[in-house]
């Protein structure tokens, strides 16, 4: 690579960068987190050195943003175009210099949530394309697919609560947080949906438990190296790292503080 | 602007209630002077005038200044920053009034985020679409002035010269003073381009105050012609 989506940063460098871009994307509640913290350990075990990211995390802006949704002061076109600035300030202070070094980098949510986000609150799909058209071609988008009703459930346990900007509640959609939470969720899935298809997203069904997730990702990836992986028996020991309580659909019991 | 390209609520019926007037020009062109009296000018003469700058909405410019200070801006990052306080400060501050009926003055619009981000190597398709959901002003009003001009009355002012503003952090030259004029003489370039593709009305800046302000009323006059003064809004 490097390849952008159409539109060249300026003072890019001209060379190949020898790193992958991996990319996970997925609602809140899909298990992204836990399924990166995963993958990470994973990579690293195989001797790939990883540098993980997100967003708002910039140095630049991430702070103002969160000051933003705090006061919940700007509209809905400034906070897409302030995203898309602190997803460019990443992409050149950190993701362009691990790629340059050789690095494995992996993201947590990329330019798709962004754009999502930015659409069902008004703008076209064409802008949205247009604005994060700089934004480098990920080797591989994983796209981690669970129902709302999982979604919601996964939410409420870990909670306790829905939160506001998770619910769409900006959006006016409904007075109500959980009717908001459920149409909000329907929006964002169309507009995933579309992006599957236009970005090539490796969809994995991710209403399953965080280790079957693991299993099928971890093929993907190693479908990107080159490698063959091995196929791992139900019930064998988990990796280190926790997973996070698992919640199996609409009849478990929601534990929460509130 | 297309259809497809927007972000924001449709733009076509905000103009048929208000105006919306841009002055542009490099720095040290009279611009804003020009706009102060023009703004003066027209509340004398009974119209509800609202006047905008740049740079004025105070969350994301704490963002800008501190990426300035820091020397942490990109081309890219430079060009959406001033983008989201542009958007800021449309929707914050003009839009209300246009669409209030107001005769709206902005000093600088998109276009200079055109000819400056442009000037920076950024890709111009791009940077247009980042700004479609402007509505297109009734006119933009271009003061034409040589660079050397615009040097001249820089440095006879006060201010200093700034980093940015001297396109230093495009590398073009060492020097302060010959960096912002290769720098000015890219933006110049630019503006004269949308003279052509925008329509910017070009108006000879270098001449004195007085003839300029004449040049500026007689552009503007046009764009009176059926909006309503005060009185008639409030009694008629």
């Amino acid at each position: 690579m490097v390849r952008t989506y159409g539109t060249r940063i300026p003072n890019l460098p001209k060379r190949e960068l020898s790193g992958h871009l991996i990319v996970v994307e997925g609602a809140d509640g899909s298990g992204r987190t836990t399924e990166v913290e995963l993958l990470r350990e994973w990579l690293e075990i195989q001797g790939h050195p990883v540098v993980d990211t997100g967003l708002r995390r910039s140095t630049l802006v991430s702070k103002q943003i969160d000051r933003a949704k705090l006061g919940h002061t700007l509209g809905a076109t400034t906070m897409a175009l302030f995203y898309a600035g602190d997803f460019a300030d990443q992409l050149e202070n950190k993701i362009l210099p691990a790629l340059s070094a050789g690095s494995t980098v992996l993201a947590d949510r990329y330019i798709y949530t962004l754009m999502a986000r930015a659409i069902v609150r008004g703008a076209t799909r064409e802008y949205a394309q247009q604005l994060y058209a700089f934004a480098f071609e990920p080797d591989l988008i994983v796209f981690l697919d669970a129902r709302t009703d999982i979604l919601l459930h996964r939410a409420i346990a870990k909670y306790g609560s829905l939160d506001y900007w998770e619910s769409g509640m900006d959006l006016s959609l409904s007075r109500d947080r959980f009717e908001s939470f459920f149409a909000y969720q329907a929006l964002l899935k169309k507009e995933f949906d579309w992006m599957a298809k236009t970005y090539g997203f490796q969809r994995v069904d991710a209403n399953r438990t965080p280790l079957q997730v693991h299993r099928d990702v971890k093929a993907l990836v190693a479908a990107l190296f080159g490698k063959r992986v091995r196929v791992e028996i139900p019930g064998e020991t988990p990796p280190r790292v926790t997973p996070e309580p698992e919640v199996s659909g609409l009849g478990s019991v929601a534990s929460g503080n509130s | 602007m297309t259809e497809a390209a927007r972000a924001a609520p449709p733009s076509d019926s905000l103009s048929a209630r208000g105006r919306l007037l841009v002055v542009e020009g490099l720095d040290g062109s009279g611009k804003s002077t020009q706009a102060r009296l023009l703004v003066k000018w027209l509340q004398s003469r009974g119209y509800r005038v609202f006047f905008s700058e740049w740079n004025s909405s105070e969350l994301v410019s704490g963002a800008i200044r501190r990426g300035k200070k820091k020397g942490l801006l990109t081309p890219t990052t430079f060009a959406l920053l001033h983008a989201t306080d542009f958007a800021d400060r449309l929707e914050r501050q003009i839009l209300p009034p246009l669409r209030a009926g107001y005769f709206v003055v902005c000093d600088r619009y998109c276009y200079t985020a055109y000819v400056r981000d442009t000037a920076r190597g950024c890709d111009a398709d791009w940077v247009r679409n980042m700004y479609s959901f402007a509505p297109t002003p009734d006119k933009v009003l271009y003061f034409r002035v040589p660079v050397q001009v615009s040097l001249d009355r820089k440095l006879a002012s006060r201010e200093p010269i700034s980093y940015y503003e001297a396109g230093m952090d495009l590398h073009l030259s060492d020097d302060l003073v010959e960096s912002y004029q290769r720098f000015q003489s890219a933006l110049r370039r630019g503006y004269e381009k949308l003279v052509t593709t925008d329509h910017l009305v070009p108006i000879d800046a270098a001449k004195p105050v007085e003839q300029v302000l004449t040049q500026v009323r007689s552009e503007v006059k046009p764009l009176l012609a059926g909006f309503p003064k005060m009185e008639t809004l409030v009694h008629g």
